[in-house]
Formats: C-alpha cells, sequence, structure tokens
C-alpha cells in the first residue's frame, strides 16, 4: 500500500519541482503523438470513408484487414518501423531512425488501423441516412467521402482522441525506433519503462500518473471544444 | 438547348420489373411521363410506389426492363427528388442549398447567389445562416425542395413530400410545388394524401401489388376509377 | 469562427513539428549497465562541454546492441562481452576494440539465503549449491554480456545447464533492471552489474551473496563502427569520442562517478 502512497507523492514532487527536463519529456510526448495522429489521419480517415461509401472490388477484403489490423502490437509494428528505417533497411538512407519522427511515423502505422475502422464505422451508419440524397445529387464517391467526413466530423474527433489515446500511452513500437534517447527520444513512456527497470518504482508510477492525468485532461478539454463548436454550429 | 430540351422527354418505361432476393416487388410496367405534366402515384402501402420512383430515379436499377429518356442514352442530370424525410447536412441552410450547385460543378460563388434566390422562392431567405438541422422538419423540408429547386431540374419527382408534416406546413410545401410545376417542371409525386393528389395532379398512375392498374387523367380518377383495386381503395381513403 | 478555426490548425501544426535537432551528434549503441547506473549521465555531458559533440545512447543488451552496430545503425559500440566484441571485429563491421574500464559482477540473492552461499567468494562454488538445493535462480536470457558472463560460469561450474534446467532456472529474456524485478518479487538468486545493482532502488529481500571472484571482473571495451561497411557512419566524431575515453581526462571522468561512497567502474584502458 505505501508504494502507491509513495507514487502520488513521487507525482506531486514531480508537478510541483517541475523541471525542463520534465517539461522536455511531457511535450515531446504530446507532438510526437500529436503528428502521429494528424499522419494516420490523412491517409486513415479518407480510406474508411471510402470503405463506407465505394464499393470496388477488395472492399471486404480490404475491410477485414483494416479492423484486424486495429489489433496489431505495437512491438511488431516497432520492429517494422525499425527494420524499414534502419540503415540496412529500405528507408536506411533517410536516416530518421532514433529521432522523433520515427516515433512519429510508428505511432501513426499502430494508429492508422484503428482510426480507418472507426471512420468506417461511423461512415457508414451516416451514409445508411444520406446515400439517397446524395446519390440523388449525383455525388460521386469521392465527394460523398468528404461530405460524410465533414458531417461526422464531432464523431470523428472522438475517434481521433482515441487513436491520440493509442499512441500516447503504447511504449513498445517508440522504444525500438527512438532507442530511448535521453533528450532526444524519450517521452513519457519510455521513461516509465526506464525507471521501472531502474527499479525506481515510486517514480514510474509518478509518471504514469502524470500520463494518465494529461490524457484525461487533453480529453476534457476537446470535449469542452467540441460541445462549444457543436453548439455553434450543430 | 432546345434541341436537348426536346430529347429528355418523354420519360418512357419498358417491362420493368423488380424482384431483390425472389420477392417481386414490381412487375410489367409500362409508363409513359410527358414533359409539363403532373402526375400523382396513388396505391395502397406496399404497392412498390416508392420504388418505381426510386427506378425512374435512378436511384435503384431495374430487374428487367428499360428506362429510357427521349433519346437521350444517359440518366440526365437535370433532374431531382424530394424525400419524405428531408436530408439535411451539418452545416447552414444556405449551404445546404448550394451543396448540390457545387457538387455539380458550379463554382461557389454562383452556387450561393443561386441558392440564396431558391431559398427565397420557399420564403426561407431569412435563415440562409443557421444550422440546417435545427429547423423545424416542415422548414427543413423547404429547404430541400429549395435544394431541389436551385438544380433548375427539368422534372421533379417527390416520395411523400408532406407525410411527416403538420397541415400547415403541408401546405406550404405543396404551394411550391405547384408554383415549379407553374414554371414548367415535370412533376411525379407519390402521395398518400387524397386531398392534395386531388389539388395537385393532372394524371393519376394507380398502383398495387407491384402492377399498374390503371393510368388516368386525375380528374376522371376522383369521379369513376376504371378499376375495381382503384375503386376500392378511394372508398376506404375517403370518408 | 473559420479564422479562428485556421489559427488554431496552424498553431497546431507548428508545435507538432519536430523541433530540428543539431547535427553534430554521434549515435553509441551501449548497454543497460552503463546507461541505468548513471554513468553515461555524468559522463556524456562532460564530453559534450569539451567537444560540442552531443552523444546520443540507445541502451541495449551486449547482443542487441552490437546487431544494432551491425546493421549501421550507431557509430560507436560500448559494450561488455569481449568473446562477441572480437566476433564483431573479425567479421569487419568494428575498427579496434580498446579496453575502457571494468566493473565486476556480483550474485545477488534473498536474505534467507536458502542455497547457503552468502559470504563466499567463490562463485562456482555458489552456482553449484545453487543448482543441487535448486533454489529459485533469474537469468537474464537475453543475450546481453551479463547474460553471456551468466553462460560461462555456469560452464565453469561444470554444470550442463540444457540438463538441469527446471522451473528453479527462470529464463526471463528481459534487461538487467526487470529482471532484478523479477528476483525481488520471487526471491530469487541472480547475476547482476555492480552498477546497476547499485542503483537499483527495488531491492526489497535481496542483497549481494558473493562478490570478489577474480573471474567475475566485467570488462568494457569500446569500437568504432566500420566506415568501410556503413559509410555514413560519423568517424571523425565517433573516433573523437572513443579517443576521449580511453585518454587520461575521460578515464578520470570515470573514476570520478560515484553512487554515494561506492565507485562503479574502474577505468583500465592501455592504448
Amino acid at each position: 500500500m505505501d508504494t502507491f502512497t509513495a507514487s502520488l507523492d513521487a507525482a506531486l514532487a514531480l508537478l510541483l519541482h517541475a523541471d525542463a527536463h520534465l517539461y522536455g519529456i511531457v511535450s515531446l510526448s504530446l507532438r510526437v503523438s500529436c503528428l502521429a495522429v494528424l499522419l494516420a489521419a490523412l491517409f486513415a480517415l479518407p480510406l474508411g470513408a471510402l470503405l463506407a461509401v465505394a464499393q470496388f472490388p477488395g472492399r471486404r477484403t480490404l475491410t477485414v484487414l483494416v479492423n484486424g489490423f486495429m489489433g496489431l502490437p505495437a512491438v511488431v509494428v516497432g520492429l517494422i518501423v525499425y527494420l524499414s528505417l534502419s540503415r540496412a533497411g529500405p528507408l536506411g538512407e533517410l536516416g530518421l531512425l532514433f529521432t522523433p519522427s520515427a516515433m512519429s511515423l510508428a505511432q501513426a502505422v499502430l494508429v492508422a488501423p484503428l482510426l480507418a475502422a472507426l471512420t468506417r464505422q461511423i461512415v457508414e451508419d451516416a451514409w445508411f441516412e444520406y446515400a439517397d440524397q446524395l446519390h440523388s445529387l449525383g455525388v460521386s464517391p469521392r465527394q460523398a467521402a468528404l461530405t460524410l467526413l465533414w458531417d461526422t466530423r464531432w464523431s470523428l474527433s472522438t475517434v481521433l482522441l482515441a487513436g491520440f489515446g493509442r499512441a500516447i500511452s503504447e511504449v513498445g513500437a517508440v522504444m525500438i525506433v527512438g532507442g530511448n534517447i535521453d533528450g532526444v527520444t524519450r517521452v513519457m513512456t519510455t521513461a516509465i519503462a526506464l525507471e521501472t527497470s531502474k527499479g525506481d518504482l515510486p517514480l514510474a508510477m509518478g509518471l504514469g500518473i502524470i500520463l494518465v492525468a494529461l490524457v484525461l485532461l487533453l480529453n476534457a478539454l476537446a470535449q469542452a471544444i467540441r460541445s462549444w463548436a457543436a453548439r455553434s454550429a450543430q | 438547348m432546345t434541341a436537348m430540351k426536346t430529347a429528355m422527354f418523354p420519360l418512357q418505361l419498358s417491362g420493368i420489373g423488380f424482384a431483390p432476393s425472389g420477392t417481386t416487388i414490381l412487375q410489367d410496367i409500362n409508363l409513359t411521363i410527358a414533359e409539363g405534366s403532373c402526375t400523382v402515384i396513388l396505391g395502397p402501402n406496399g404497392a412498390g410506389k416508392s420504388v418505381l420512383m426510386r427506378i425512374m430515379h435512378g436511384l435503384l436499377a431495374p430487374g428487367s426492363g428499360r428506362v429510357e429518356w427521349g433519346s437521350l442514352e444517359e440518366r440526365p442530370l437535370s433532374q431531382a427528388m424530394l424525400f419524405q424525410r428531408p436530408v439535411m447536412l451539418r452545416r447552414s441552410v444556405l449551404s445546404n442549398v448550394a451543396y448540390g450547385l457545387h457538387v455539380q460543378g458550379i463554382p461557389i460563388p454562383e452556387a450561393k447567389r443561386r441558392a440564396l434566390a431558391a431559398l427565397e422562392s420557399v420564403g426561407l431567405q431569412h435563415l440562409a445562416d443557421r444550422p440546417a438541422r435545427v429547423l423545424s422538419g416542415g422548414e427543413q423540408q423547404r429547404v430541400a425542395l429549395a435544394r431541389a429547386a436551385a438544380l433548375q431540374p427539368r422534372i421533379l419527382f417527390l416520395d411523400e413530400p408532406t407525410a411527416s408534416l403538420d397541415p400547415g406546413a403541408a401546405r406550404a410545401i405543396e404551394s411550391g410545388i405547384a408554383a415549379l410545376h407553374a414554371a414548367g417542371i415535370t412533376i411525379v409525386m407519390v402521395t398518400h394524401h387524397l386531398g392534395q393528389a386531388r389539388r395537385l395532379a393532372r394524371d393519376i398512375v394507380f398502383l398495387a401489388a407491384g402492377r399498374i392498374q390503371e393510368c388516368t387523367p386525375a380528374h376522371d380518377f376522383f369521379r369513376q376509377p376504371q378499376s375495381q383495386a382503384a375503386a376500392d381503395f378511394l372508398k376506404e381513403e375517403l370518408p | 469562427m473559420n479564422l479562428i478555426r485556421r489559427l488554431l490548425c496552424v498553431a497546431l501544426l507548428a508545435s507538432v513539428l519536430p523541433a530540428q535537432a543539431a547535427d553534430n551528434f554521434i549515435t553509441v549503441a551501449s548497454t543497460t549497465s552503463t546507461e541505468q547506473s548513471g554513468l553515461f549521465g555524468f559522463l556524456l555531458p562532460i564530453f559534450k562541454k569539451e567537444t560540442g559533440i552531443e552523444v546520443r545512447v540507445v541502451a541495449l543488451g551486449t547482443g542487441q546492441a552490437l546487431d544494432m552496430a551491425r546493421r549501421g545503425d550507431a557509430d560507436v559500440v560500448f559494450v561488455h562481452d569481449q568473446a562477441a566484441e572480437e566476433k564483431f571485429l573479425a567479421e569487419g563491421y568494428g575498427v579496434k576494440r580498446y579496453e575502457v574500464m571494468y566493473n565486476d559482477f556480483i550474485l545477488i540473492g534473498p536474505k534467507e539465503d536458502p542455497a547457503k552461499v552468502a559470504g563466499g567468494k567463490d562463485i562456482t562454488a555458489a552456482l553449484k549449491k545453487i543448482e543441487e538445493s535448486k533454489s529459485a535462480f533469474v537469468s537474464r536470457g537475453d543475450r546481453s554480456g551479463t547474460h553471456a558472463a551468466e553462460l560461462r560460469l555456469w560452464k565453469l561450474a561444470g554444470i550442463d545447464l540444457d540438463k538441469v534446467k527446471g522451473p528453479w532456472y527462470k529464463d526471463t529474456g528481459s534487461g538487467m533492471g526487470p529482471a532484478l524485478n523479477s528476483a525481488a518479487a520471487m526471491n530469487a538468486y541472480i547475476l547482476a552489474d555492480r552498477g546497476t545493482w547499485l542503483s537499483f532502488k527495488n531491492r526489497q529481500n535481496l542483497a549481494i551473496v558473493v562478490e570478489g571472484d577474480k573471474r567475475l571482473f566485467n570488462q568494457y571495451g569500446v569500437m568504432l563502427v566500420n566506415p568501410a561497411k556503413h559509410p555514413h557512419v560519423k568517424k571523425e566524431a565517433g573516433q573523437k569520442f572513443v579517443d576521449w575515453v580511453i585518454s587520461p581526462a575521460g578515464q578520470r571522468a570515470i573514476a570520478a562517478y560515484k553512487i554515494g561512497d561506492d565507485q562503479l567502474f574502474f577505468p583500465n584502458a592501455h592504448k
């Protein structure tokens, strides 16, 4: 029990004496995961919407694949991205390994299936309501996908938050492609893993508490913005 | 332009059948819609009215038979449809009306200008900037009518456009339809409302059990239907 | 409304784009023991101050660290498994191996000491007793330098692990810290490097039971990754780092790193 008290103490102490180092780790976590969700969304939202509205050969197979990849283990994604970015790998020339960009890329690969699958579900539900009207207006599948993405934007913002939650909380992939380099690629989760392996469990838990609090805070913020915007724009 | 005008009509349905997964919904439908006509499709529930209209409009492909537009090879774009429940996009009233124009490649400023004019014609210009989804059902249907009218269609399909509206809102829609017809737009409508059919229709197509039972000028239909099914239907529907 | 939205987007993008890091850095593949003991945290700022070169350390097991360098993802390796390092050199991946420093391995065990090995100096005798009493033993099992040393010691003790392995021998496949956490949770014996042990905080019921055997000597070596194999290796900066850690200045810095009163690493570079 006293480990938990010690963890809360550690979390408080971390916050009270928030130094540049902790700030750097927290802000890197946020930046890496924001970029990851942005990257993933650019690809996954249109894909999800097209899977919902367009008819093309292989659509079902692709849907099954996308749904299945939601369960992709982070470590496997990390390995794939690592081997691609490694100097000996196909993208080695870019020299991206052990950089924040590589971590964003890995997280993007990790959350893209989640975003695409949830987007497909949401857009498909909306499509059910809109299909006749949009067909009647002579809308192409591409236009329909864009229209539905815009019309389901409030639901989709929840999807993005879910993606962000998965991205910022995963450790396996960023550990492998980032290398947990102090001051360069150390984020909240890899710092937690490091402190755990150093046996400093209260400090690890303290960092964990901060991470959870941060994610909660962001969600609350997003919720507030969303309801404000939804009120003013329906 | 004049050449095209003559080319689109008449709309001719020949030998249309529709039987998805074995259940016959429509069979042996032959029908001609002439330019400038106002045809109301009547019939009991489950007669296949909505399906027939969707096939005419091109939302559904018929199982058999042909839909031909005059001498055109393809389905013409200058047509629109109004549904029982208007589908409002999550954007402003004006954007909803302009949307259909923009989709057809009209640049946004021009689309907005024409949308505003269409809104004026249904008396809703003062709501142009409101989010469409907060309007009442009647207002939404008027926006949908404006959206359809803005496309300047040559033919307008309406599938029970006033079925879920209160009498006041229904009247507003009805006069909108009448105005469009007066402006030369061909009207094809499904309704359950016999009074409305009487007020608007020039021709009645009576459909029962997936077949056209009769196709009669409205005036004659309400006085003396030719088929027994239509006679029974009128007896039941009228007090 | 639209303007606000646009501003928000721009702000988001700007905050998200990764800050461009300095180009003057090298990547060192090293072991968890050097990183987690805090040595690099102490050493690297001194090096950076003297040379302006930033050192980015990726801490892995020795085996993984060497593999990472084989793929060309590091400029320098700093590890502790002489046999594996020499193999790496022989394959042409390294330029030259320099010995840098040593520390020692220690046998950690529960204070109740079920195998009755505490206080001894003879590591092979202790391992024999652990095997005989089938006392719980946690192994790294991750091809790290410490794992390699452990396997060597079992062999020296005349024990064929493949034959005697049982539920008492717990192959965890994890780094030094996680393995120590497991040992603490299971009250098991474990071979650890002294540096990690000294900085390890979750000891619970564990203590040092055997230390001081010459065979527990743990030598660290440093090598520049061969630019002939991987042309992008930053050979000037990398060589500067190698030269510095074996220089008198670097050696003094290594000797100066202490946790409490304990010196963790003993410099022994000889050119």
